[in-house]
């Protein structure tokens, strides 16, 4: 028993100072956070960090779709226009979308490997404070992106940034190199963060926890980790060239200088679209834990689920240049990149497949986070069918770099990941705060986003097939897009009205949320086992596990998984 | 010169437009090919999505907890060989068809040989603005590209070989074909093989720096008579007007001349567009506004007011050299 609560009960508030004294102060908490390295906090540190770039990219989105609501508008200039869209896309990807999937492995994956802690704790948090600096490094370009000279301005190269227009002669100033210098280090982070998760699923694993024996989202993660270290160094390594040829007078993408426009191009997909599945992934392994607990089964076929997954990560890695089909490639070159990205589609068919075999048979409970699952679902395969349409090379002569991709990719990252990110976060926050969310304002928070999203996604493909360009900062009225992109600003107006309610949502149950319990919805895995919130050290005894679902073999002595599997 | 403006002939964006750009309203050879691929892609996914969704809508509703729930766990199922057999099989069949297609139908579109009577254009990408020179006839021109229409009987396909002077751009003209990109150091090649006469209007698709949105593209397919009565008025030198001199002379004595060519006086810049036929152009800037004498002279005075980052400076010539200077260039027809 502690003194300073028998003090607190003895002098029934008179003795408040006395009482607060052993209480940390606000300086002391903040100190424990900064320097922490405990897989727990961090997660929730890189979480917290995403929610918030989140909530800037999103603000950046509304002036863009404000900007294209009416044709002719003169609401914001174009320089202003090619930032925001450069802003948007790097700080979803590297900001948001990054530390959100990230943020829940670091939260989830030692818990559910029956874990105390990642295998390289003071490495994690290394990562974390690179990839905060990385961003804040890229928003600093607001201050001193044109040197010390006259006011700031953020980069306006693209999120893929090609060159030649990065270079010096099209890019004057220094927020070209902000945005690389924040990239890189942000990169840098990722790979620090996949190194050591790999190591932990390697060697952390509880007793009794074989590979196959392993929750999918661990699986799921260790592909996805794999997948960071094949694609993002080679973004890193084009990142450096392209800082060599800014400040030392290489020509690895210097055109004057007969450097190559295309050599980038094919650095920046060979990140860049492993990068879709990174993120993609994590939403997979979020909807293969949540939809068999609201389903009440269990993961219909395990086995193929992780070899789908595996498969996946290796077919990524060969489909890079479908988004160059418009470059120029000869027809062999096209074929092939036609051909393996239509392969992807058989193990995503797969995965959807099994996911409702998942709930065949069961006894859905529309909780939020399954209803957000349920509307991924829908939209994923969505997203697959227009993916399909890109993959036709010829097609995509037409469909590339219209409002088409924009929709097409918009339903897999919002549709697809910004989806399960939400659900994991209705589904795990009980798990890291002891409350759980309020489920009256999470169906608002979905109805209001999903009609949103749809108002804008699903009309947005409308304008790319008549022929709309992305990246214009305005259009003639008598284009016939003007309407279309009216809709789908009013969409965007409802998805910031949702994203709004699930903040609010947060702080409120955070405030007096309804006491969650250890395992509120009667779950399966470990991180169920031990308390809300879990302690430092995770679980006071190592479990020791027989099946995939260790604690429906404890709920059901008598029919336990491991008889079956 | 007649040029018709084209309507659209897709029923379901009959909407607001006169000036259509949509990729379901193909007049050219590629397009065509292209929009075959699409709707053949387009029924397959359709029918995937109607059977994927079905299942899903079913689940969901089927499966649901009723309110009389026994509180019991339903049965446990771990899988099932056959069906996930039988649900891998199907997608890979539907691959193979796709990609079958697809194959055939970029060797179609990529390889097809090039017809002794084809038009040859160079284009010439640059911020913000397209650059078009026809070697074999001699004609340098800007942002307006004229091409015969193509006859069954006698076919004039016009083969594009694309070209970038600074960074990566890209030729889209849905309803003629799709997208190639002009990269720097590296000649790209494609087709249009138009149909009928027309306007057809297109721009750039590639991120290409601040004025990417009104890198605006026209295309006039004209009979063939128009063409060639065209193609002799480009070629011809404008007239020297002895009552305009003191214009020219503004040409010849400013920066002017460090970017614009006029062939016949000392202009031979290449960094913006070749003036020699300014007036048989309709638009300025690339398509941004309609080339009369009164938006010339405004366009002189200060681009920008049209298109805001446009490269060229405004020239601070004053008001009695702005009306020489556009009373010379209105006489380059």
């Amino acid at each position: 028993m502690e003194p300073s609560a028998e003090h607190i009960s003895n002098a029934e508030g008179l003795a408040l100072p006395v009482a607060a004294a052993p209480e940390k102060s606000v300086f002391e908490h903040l100190h424990e956070w900064v320097v922490t390295v405990d897989h727990k906090k961090l997660g929730l540190m890189y979480i917290v960090y995403g929610l918030l770039f989140l909530v800037v990219g999103g603000a950046e989105a509304l002036l863009i779709r404000l900007q294209l609501a009416v044709p002719n508008n003169h609401l914001i200039s174009p320089e202003a226009f090619n930032q925001l869209f450069t802003m948007h896309g790097t700080t979803m990807i590297f900001l948001a979308a990054m530390p959100l999937v990230f943020g829940f492995a670091n939260y989830l994956v030692p818990l559910m490997i029956g874990a105390r802690d990642l295998a390289f704790p003071r490495l994690n948090a290394f990562g974390f404070w690179l990839s905060a600096f990385g961003g804040l490094l890229l928003y600093f370009s607001l201050i001193g992106g044109e040197g010390l000279a006259g006011a700031g301005s953020a980069p306006s190269v693209g999120w893929f940034a090609y060159s030649p227009l990065t270079s010096r002669a099209f890019s004057v100033g220094h927020s070209t190199d902000y945005w690389t210098l924040g990239v890189l280090i942000g990169s840098f982070g990722s790979i620090a963060t996949a190194i050591n998760i790999i190591a932990t699923i390697l060697c952390l694993r509880c007793p009794g926890m074989t590979l196959m024996k392993m929750p999918l989202l661990p699986w799921l993660y260790l592909v996805v980790s794999g997948m960071v270290l094949l694609a993002v160094s080679p973004l890193t390594a084009a990142q450096i060239m392209l800082l060599l040829d800014r400040f030392l007078g290489s020509h690895f993408f210097d055109t004057q200088a007969g450097g190559s426009a295309v050599l980038w191009m094919h650095f920046f997909w060979i990140f860049g679209h492993p990068e879709v599945y990174i993120l993609v992934i994590p939403a997979f392994a979020f909807a293969s834990e949540i939809i068999p607990v609201f389903s009440r089964k269990a993961i219909f076929g395990y086995p193929i689920m992780v070899g789908a997954t595996v498969a996946i990560g290796f077919i990524s890695m060969s489909v890079w240049a479908h988004h160059m089909f418009a470059v120029g490639m000869t027809s062999t070159g096209n074929t092939f990149f036609a051909i393996s990205t239509m392969l992807v589609g058989i193990p995503t068919g797969i995965k959807i497949f099994n996911w409702i075999g998942t709930m065949w048979g069961g006894k859905i409970r529309f909780a939020t986070p399954m209803l957000f699952s349920i509307a991924f679902l829908a939209q994923f395969l969505i997203a697959g069918l227009t993916g399909i349409m890109l993959a036709a090379a010829p097609f995509n002569w037409q469909l590339t770099d219209s409002y088409f991709v924009i929709a097409h990719f918009h339903y897999v990252i919002v549709g697809a990941i910004v989806f399960m990110i939400f659900a994991a976060i209705y589904y795990w926050f009980p798990k890291a705060t002891g409350r759980l969310l309020d489920e009256r304002l999470g169906r608002w928070h979905f109805w209001l986003f999903l009609i949103g999203f749809h108002l804008t996604f699903d009309i947005m493909h409308i304008p790319g097939l008549l022929g709309m360009p992305r990246r214009i900062y305005t259009y003639e009225a008598d284009r016939g897009w003007g309407m279309l992109n009216m809709l789908c600003t009013v969409g965007a107006v409802f998805q910031a009205a949702g994203l709004l309610i699930l903040v609010f949502n947060i702080v409120r149950s955070l405030l007096k949320g309804q006491a969650a319990g250890n395992d509120p919805w009667d779950a399966w895995t470990l991180e169920w086992a031990t308390s809300s919130p879990p302690p430092e050290y995770n679980f006071a005894e190592t479990p020791v596990v027989k099946s995939r679902r260790p604690l429906w073999d404890l709920k059901h002595p008598t029919d336990p998984d491991w008889k079956y599997e | 010169m007649q040029i018709g403006i084209v309507g659209l002939g897709w029923p379901g964006a009959s909407l607001t437009l006169s000036r259509g750009t949509s990729i379901f309203a193909p007049q050219s050879t590629p397009a065509h090919s292209i929009l075959h691929l699409a709707d053949f892609v387009l029924l397959i996914t359709g029918a995937i999505f109607v059977v994927v969704f079905s299942l899903l809508a079913y689940a969901v509703v089927r499966f649901r907890r009723r309110a009389n729930d026994d509180g019991k766990e339903p049965p446990q199922v771990y899988g099932s060989n056959p069906v996930e057999m039988a649900w891998t099989i199907v997608p890979v069949l539907i691959v193979v068809v796709l990609t079958l297609t697809t194959t055939r139908i970029i060797h179609e579109i990529q390889d097809a040989a090039k017809p002794p009577g084809a038009v040859e254009v160079q284009a010439i990408g640059h911020q913000f603005w397209w650059e078009f020179r026809y070697p074999k006839l001699g004609i340098v021109t800007a942002n307006e590209l004229h091409v015969p229409v193509s006859l069954p009987q006698n076919r004039t396909p016009t083969f594009l070989d694309l070209r970038s002077a600074d960074v990566v751009h890209s030729f889209w003209v849905p309803r003629l074909a799709g997208k190639t990109e002009l990269v720097p150091n590296k000649i790209n090649t494609m087709w249009i093989e138009p149909e009928r006469i027309g306007l057809f209007l297109g721009q750039c698709a590639k991120y290409c720096g601040t004025q990417h949105s009104l890198m605006l593209l026209r295309v006039y397919v004209q009979t063939p008579e128009d063409f060639d009565r065209w193609a002799r008025e480009q070629q011809a030198l404008p007239p020297a007007d002895p009552m305009v001199a003191a214009g020219r002379r503004v040409f010849e004595r400013n920066a002017c001349i460090n970017c614009h060519a006029v062939r016949g006086t000392v202009g031979n810049g290449r960094y913006g567009p070749d003036l020699t036929h300014l007036m048989s152009r309709d638009t300025l800037g690339s398509g941004v506004v309609t080339n009369t004498p009164r938006n010339l002279r405004a366009w002189i005075k200060a681009p920008g007011q049209f298109k805001p980052g446009v490269l060229m400076p405004a020239m601070n010539l004053d008001d009695q050299q702005l009306d020489q200077l556009v009373a010379y260039l209105a006489t380059l027809k």
